[in-house]
């Protein structure tokens, strides 16, 4: 299933490559992107792992830019 | 500007302060001298300085390095201006951290403009609904209203949903989703679109779709998601970025080292050259400013009302070499009209135009409604009597007393009258009036205003070959290619053929160019989905063309497409400009620093000052 997450005050155009990379390396998502204009997480993500990976996306966020906040939308 | 970037100014502008009164007093200070080393009393001074500039680039690069980034901006910056102090060069540690921060400042203020003004330019999402409901007017979200409920749209709002007008009549601005300043007028009956923006009269429509599937919505969508579908210069970009940091940190490691140990000395000196090398070793410039120019090409495009749904579909428009398009719909209006009227002796443009026009008043086929219209004035009912059709030929009546024909050469020869052979491609409808022929009427599907200036806007921006398919007879398509200037036609084709023709065509093409198929949306799908970028046009109320294409052109003109390729070259032209601006740069700056000429100033500018010069110039791509 598809899961857009809003990235707040992500300014770091290098953070977003990086973070965009660390998300898709995480179980279960096939697919990730990071629109750094759009401040926009997208992810593919196995619908049996749907419910776990907000949690982790915030974890892997926090390490790169902990001055970001993750919405779900 | 945001909270957090008012205060990061203020800060680094109270730390430019602290910073010119430690230059001014390192002029005056004592210094204390340990052996071969000096310190001097403007150093706390300066690092006092230093700490209100830079102490947050600080404490992130000791954060981040716990989490074993070593690669990161802040800890780069950090050991740069750290080993700065280390060789003595406060003065220039400090500023190196200030230009850096002042760099960053701006850099964060450019991309929050572009972000506000690409959202401003997609900034037709409807915020609420009039519904009626029991008689009452209720405000509620869009997402709440059913189809088949009525909303009321007062003048100045927006139309959150589509619908049929029921009562009322207006006009609407829809310049946020075709770019067209003409305001469109609407009456009762008539279908409207979410996003447009009522301008005069109360209006009452039917909703006919839920707020998800709605136009405006769809657009949105599009818009939000075209981020997503990265250029391949953006993909070079990244995998760019993940191997210069590294490389340039590298090198600085060696510069550092491998020097001084081979001659045995000059430590301070190439220590301070690697430092500039780490400075420069952040890509910013270039991963900021790239897909912000995609971004903005997009974003112009959209203000234009064409979408685009990726910065792949932006990028590969600029290498488009063929362009295959459909005739009706797309450069015809698919509207019959008059095209040319042709008296014979004796008679004028006007008798046979009005003669054709009250006999054919009476049929609803397409060819009579065109008659009448194009004959404009009112029909006086009570002149014209026994009106008799007979299909696949025409119309036999009287005329104020008069008998007269209408319609093709078979009823002509039925009614023994002698018709002109004419020479003009399109349905010809011949006139007849008491046994006598009058002339003939050519009606033919309407070529759009700007079909020709979109052709020669192809030829203009270098488009090598403009292909017409049509499903219409040879001869009517010869002509209107030939009225456009369009010289490779393939007539007369199933809805099959196309696709087994664009298949040709791309076979046909050389391995970089792009070929472009451009439909109205009805019908060919598959081929626009076959093609490597496939245009629907009109995209305004039909959702398979929004569905199926890779562009959108939200107005029914052709020559929006030329428009689309010039931003698409122009946005190509800024992200190359910036690619070899930024690293050309770069690599200059590494190389003078390698050799000593550069400072760490000049390293300063190849890093913040080049990425600030390059988003102002990846902003033009909005324009």
């Amino acid at each position: 299933m598809r899961k857009t997450y809003i990235l707040e005050e992500l300014d770091c155009a290098h953070c977003a490559a990086e973070i965009e990379a660390a998300v898709g390396k995480l179980e279960g998502v096939t697919k990730s992107t990071v629109a750094f204009l759009t401040q926009k997480l997208t992810i593919e993500v196995d619908d049996a792992k749907a419910d776990k990976i907000t949690k982790e996306i915030k974890k892997v966020v926090k390490k790169y830019e902990p001055d970001v906040e993750v919405v779900e939308k | 500007m945001s909270k957090k970037l008012k205060k990061r100014i203020k800060r680094v502008g109270a730390g430019a302060a602290v910073y010119l009164a430690a230059v001014l007093f390192s002029r005056f200070a004592p210094y204390w001298e340990f052996g071969s080393w000096s310190i001097s009393a403007s150093l706390i001074i300066f690092l006092a300085a230093y700490i209100v500039i830079g102490g947050d680039v600080v404490k992130k690069a000791v954060k981040n390095i716990g989490q074993g980034q070593i690669f990161d901006e802040n800890f780069l910056m950090t050991i740069a201006t750290a080993g700065a102090f280390f060789v003595g060069e406060y003065a220039e540690a400090v500023a190196v951290m200030l230009f850096y921060q002042v760099g960053e400042c701006f850099q964060s203020y450019a991309v929050n403009r572009s972000r506000k003004s690409i959202a401003d330019l997609m900034d037709i999402r409807p915020d609420y609904a009039n519904v009626i409901r029991d008689g009452a007017v209720a405000e509620v979200g869009p997402e709440e209203v059913e189809i088949g409920e009525t909303i009321l749209v007062k003048p100045g709002e927006r139309i959150p949903l589509d619908g049929k007008v029921v009562k009322g009549t207006s006009s609407l601005d829809t310049m946020a989703l075709t770019g067209e300043s003409i305001p469109r007028d609407v009456a009762e009956g008539e279908d409207v679109i979410s996003g447009c923006v009522n301008l005069s009269g109360v209006l009452e429509v039917q909703v006919s779709k839920e707020f998800g599937e709605s136009t405006v919505a769809k657009i949105l969508d599009l818009v939000e998601n075209a981020g997503s579908k990265k250029s391949e210069a953006e993909h070079f970009i990244t995998k760019f970025a993940r191997y210069y940091t590294p490389v340039v940190v590298g090198l600085a490691a060696l510069l550092a080292l491998v020097p001084p140990l081979a001659a045995g000395g000059g430590w301070v000196d190439w220590i301070y050259r690697a430092l500039s090398f780490l400075v420069i070793s952040c890509p910013c410039a270039l991963v900021i400013s790239i897909p912000l120019s995609f971004f903005g090409g997009l974003g112009g495009a959209s203000r234009e009302g064409i979408l685009i749904k990726g910065s792949n579909y932006l990028e590969a428009l600029a290498a488009a070499e063929m362009i295959v398009m459909d005739k009706t719909g797309t450069l015809t209006k698919g509207v019959f009209g008059v095209r040319k009227i042709v008296p014979a002796e004796g008679s004028t443009e006007e008798e046979v135009l009005e003669t054709a026009a009250y006999a054919e008043n009476y049929s609803n086929h397409p060819i009579s409604r065109s008659l009448v219209q194009a004959y404009g004035k009112e029909i006086d009912d009570s002149r014209i009597r026994d009106v008799e059709e007979t299909a696949g030929h025409g119309v036999c009546a009287i005329l104020d007393g008069q008998r007269v024909l209408a319609g093709n050469d078979k009823l002509m020869k039925n009614r023994n009258v002698e018709p002109k052979l004419p020479e003009e491609a399109g349905t010809i409808v011949h006139v007849a009036k008491e046994q006598k022929y009058l002339g003939y009427i050519v009606i033919a599907d309407e070529v759009k205003e700007d079909a020709k200036t979109a052709v020669d806007g192809f030829r203009a921006v270098g488009m090598k070959n403009i292909v017409m398919l049509t499903g219409d007879r040879k001869k009517t398509a010869d002509s209107i290619a030939r009225e456009l200037g369009i010289t490779e036609v393939y007539a007369e084709l199933l809805p099959g053929d196309k696709v087994e023709q664009v298949e040709k065509l791309l076979a046909s093409k050389s391995e970089k160019g792009r070929l472009i198929f451009v439909g109205d949306g009805i019908n060919d799908a598959p081929v626009l989905a076959r093609a490597d970028i496939g245009v629907a046009m009109g995209g305004l109320g039909s959702d398979a063309a929004i569905e199926a294409a890779d562009v959108v052109i939200m107005t029914d003109e052709p020559s929006k497409i030329v428009k689309a390729m010039q931003i698409s070259k122009k946005t190509l032209g800024i992200v190359k400009q910036n690619i070899v601006f930024a690293i050309g740069v770069k690599v200059l700056v590494l190389l003078l620093a390698a050799v000593g000429i550069a400072s760490m100033w000049a390293a300063v500018f190849a890093d913040v000052g080049v990425a600030v010069i390059a988003i102002l110039n990846a902003m033009r791509a909005m324009k």
